[in-house]
């Protein structure tokens, strides 16, 4: 009884945003929905919390900043500071615009690509990860919603038909 | 329609009158021969010859290496070389309060030239987003014509040798210069004279044309203005990339008429560009505040401050690699531009660079405020500030030398600019309705939501 869900399929995207809004007001918990495209304004009708992946990417930029920083300072001020075509290696301030460059490339190669892992793990992505699809239909043309079932099954059924589903079926959760 | 507020219009005529104040000042305490002689004594007297040294690399006639060599036989002063550098120093303060006019005139003019860029280049991209604020930039652009006007009064005053702005222009100069003959048949006032007239008519006629189709668009039943408006936008933009490349060599590059760099008149562009959207989100700002903008949101608003977010960076991007090429390969006739930069307008030189990248950058990346009006204005007017900066640090450093400072002289023209500026532009504002309403890209405009 308890994990039970129910599927209801929808192959529109403006009726699948009102049956998620009549769902919210009706105070059923959405578990997740399955849509072939991103569907503009879902994230925000199913009140999900703004994503922080940006506030991320900038610390790590600031990383890969600090990388170039020390790292050129050591090699080219501190280690072996010798005079390449007059360069001057006295103090890193001196030869900074040589270095900014780099310190451009690290801070967007660190930036971009920690973020992209850090989407990765979050969205629990990876290769050979199994394909969590409950119906292959949904990387096509029809949006799933799925929500547990939790009081009368019979009530919840006649609900999602009412919001336009094409579908309503309901699943044993393993 | 808008009613220019009596305060605002009070305001913009105070500021012109202390301007003018300002700018007679300036002129009037200019020092004599006796008084600069005076100044320079004093000068030897607190760190013998280190000042007068650096005046001495921009000096304006013959080859730097000789005027090391006056340098030399100056500190044992023989008469007349330091008759010379009296001569030098005087045209230097005599210069001052015309390069302040001139710094400030072409600031706010070419401000009001990116504004327009701007205009046209939404027009011919046909963006959704801006036609709500067609009307602020067609306010804004009112300036050009008075703008442009006293901007070519004052070329002309050069042209008649009234001041020592462009040092190409005295012929005493050229005959004793071998680069400046080089380039006499670019650098003459009669061909500089016609090219100037040729630029700021073409930008004023595609202002007043594009002016006169969108409000006929209003009252129209097709949109046959509309596509006119869009062929002179695209055609303008032809002709605006060419002259504003031409623009920057002649009303600033040329003032150092020794150097030259390739790249110098996408800096000039990226600098006044982003001051003219800047200047667009702070009127619309202004007027939303009054509640003036009905349909205006902080959708438009997140999208004015990601170009001024943008442009301040790609600004920064042209500054840095007209600076990092020069200072890296470090040939002498072309770096000497940089080090007396850094040697005599440190704070200015680097003071804008954190004006106009390290805060743009860190206030105007975050989405969120973006949206705040009361950010969005802060960081304005720092843009805006750091801009002038910038223009100040390509013409102050040719024609006043180490003999600058920030005075009545600047302080005033600024004012007087500003003055006629807000004065004008919000005149401009009161001629016609805030919407735009035959555009037929106003509908998706006013429902503009990002």
């Amino acid at each position: 009884m308890s994990n039970k869900v129910i599927h209801a399929i929808y192959n529109d995207d403006d009726v699948l945003m009102d049956a998620v809004k009549q769902t919210r007001a009706a105070h059923h918990h959405i578990e997740e929905v399955y849509t072939p495209f991103p569907v503009h304004g879902l994230d925000k009708a199913m009140g999900l919390a703004p994503t922080r992946i940006a506030i991320a990417s900038f610390l790590y930029g600031l990383v890969g900043l600090s990388v170039a920083v020390s790292m050129m300072r050591f090699i080219m001020i501190v280690d072996w500071p010798q005079d390449i075509g007059g360069k001057p290696s006295f103090s890193f301030i001196d030869n900074m615009p040589a270095f900014v460059p780099i310190m451009f490339e690290m801070t967007v190669f660190f930036a971009a690509h920690l973020m992209v892992i850090t989407f990765y793990m979050r969205s629990k992505l990876w290769p050979f990860k199994k394909a969590e699809n409950p119906d292959v239909r949904t990387t096509d043309d029809h949006f799933l919603m799925e929500v547990g079932v939790h009081g009368n099954e019979d009530d919840l059924i006649s609900f999602f038909k009412s919001t336009g589903a094409v579908e309503v079926k309901v699943i044993e959760k393993h | 329609m808008y009613t220019f507020s009596s305060k605002l219009k009070t305001f913009s005529i105070v500021l012109m009158v202390l301007g003018i104040i300002g700018i007679g000042i300036g002129f009037m305490s200019v020092p004599n021969k006796e008084e600069v002689k005076e100044m320079i004594e004093n000068a030897h007297d607190d760190h013998h010859g280190k000042a007068t040294a650096h005046a001495h690399t921009t000096h304006h006639e013959a080859t730097p290496s000789s005027s090391h060599d006056t340098h030399k036989t100056e500190v044992k002063h023989e008469t007349n070389e330091h008759d010379a550098h009296i001569e030098h120093v005087l045209h230097q303060q005599e210069n001052k309060p015309w390069s302040a006019f001139y710094v400030a005139c072409i600031f706010f003019m070419l401000l009001t030239v990116g504004v327009l860029a701007f205009y046209a280049i939404q027009q011919a991209a046909q963006a959704g987003w801006s036609p709500i604020l067609f009307r602020v930039m067609e306010g804004i652009t009112g300036y050009l014509l008075p703008g442009s006007i006293i901007f070519f009064i004052v070329l002309l005053l050069s042209g008649f040798h009234m001041n020592h702005l462009f040092v190409w222009m005295d012929e005493s100069v050229v005959a004793k210069d071998h680069l400046l003959q080089g380039k006499s048949g670019y650098l003459n006032v009669p061909f500089f004279l016609i090219r100037a007239a040729i630029f700021l008519a073409g930008w004023n006629i595609y202002r007043y044309v594009s002016r006169k189709n969108s409000l006929a668009q209003d009252e129209a039943n097709d949109i046959t203005n509309y596509k006119k408006n869009f062929k002179w936008a695209a055609g303008f933009l032809v002709f605006f990339i060419v002259s504003e490349s031409i623009m920057s060599w002649d009303w600033i590059m040329s003032v150092d008429p020794h150097w030259y760099s390739t790249l110098f008149g996408w800096y000039v562009f990226a600098s006044f560009f982003v001051s003219g959207i800047t200047t667009i989100a702070l009127i619309t700002l202004y007027l939303k505040s009054k509640g003036l903008l009905e349909y205006v949101n902080t959708s438009h608003i997140h999208d004015l401050a990601k170009f001024m977010f943008g442009i301040s960076i790609f600004w920064t991007y042209l500054w840095f690699s007209q600076f990092m090429l020069i200072w890296y390969s470090d040939i002498p006739e072309e770096v000497t531009y940089f080090v007396f930069r850094i040697e005599n307008y440190k704070l200015p030189f680097f003071g804008m660079l954190v004006m106009n990248f390290v805060f743009p950058l860190l206030i105007l990346i975050n989405t969120d405020f973006k949206r705040l009006s009361w950010i969005v204005v802060m960081a304005g007017i720092v843009i805006l500030c750091g801009h002038y900066i910038d223009f100040y640090n390509m013409i102050m450093p040719a024609t006043v030398g180490d003999q600058w400072y920030i005075g009545w002289s600047e302080l005033g023209s600024i004012a007087f600019f500003l003055g006629l500026f807000i004065f004008v532009v919000f005149t401009t504002l009161t001629k016609a309705s805030l919407v735009a309403k035959g555009n037929p890209l106003m509908e998706e405009s006013k429902h503009f939501h990002y």
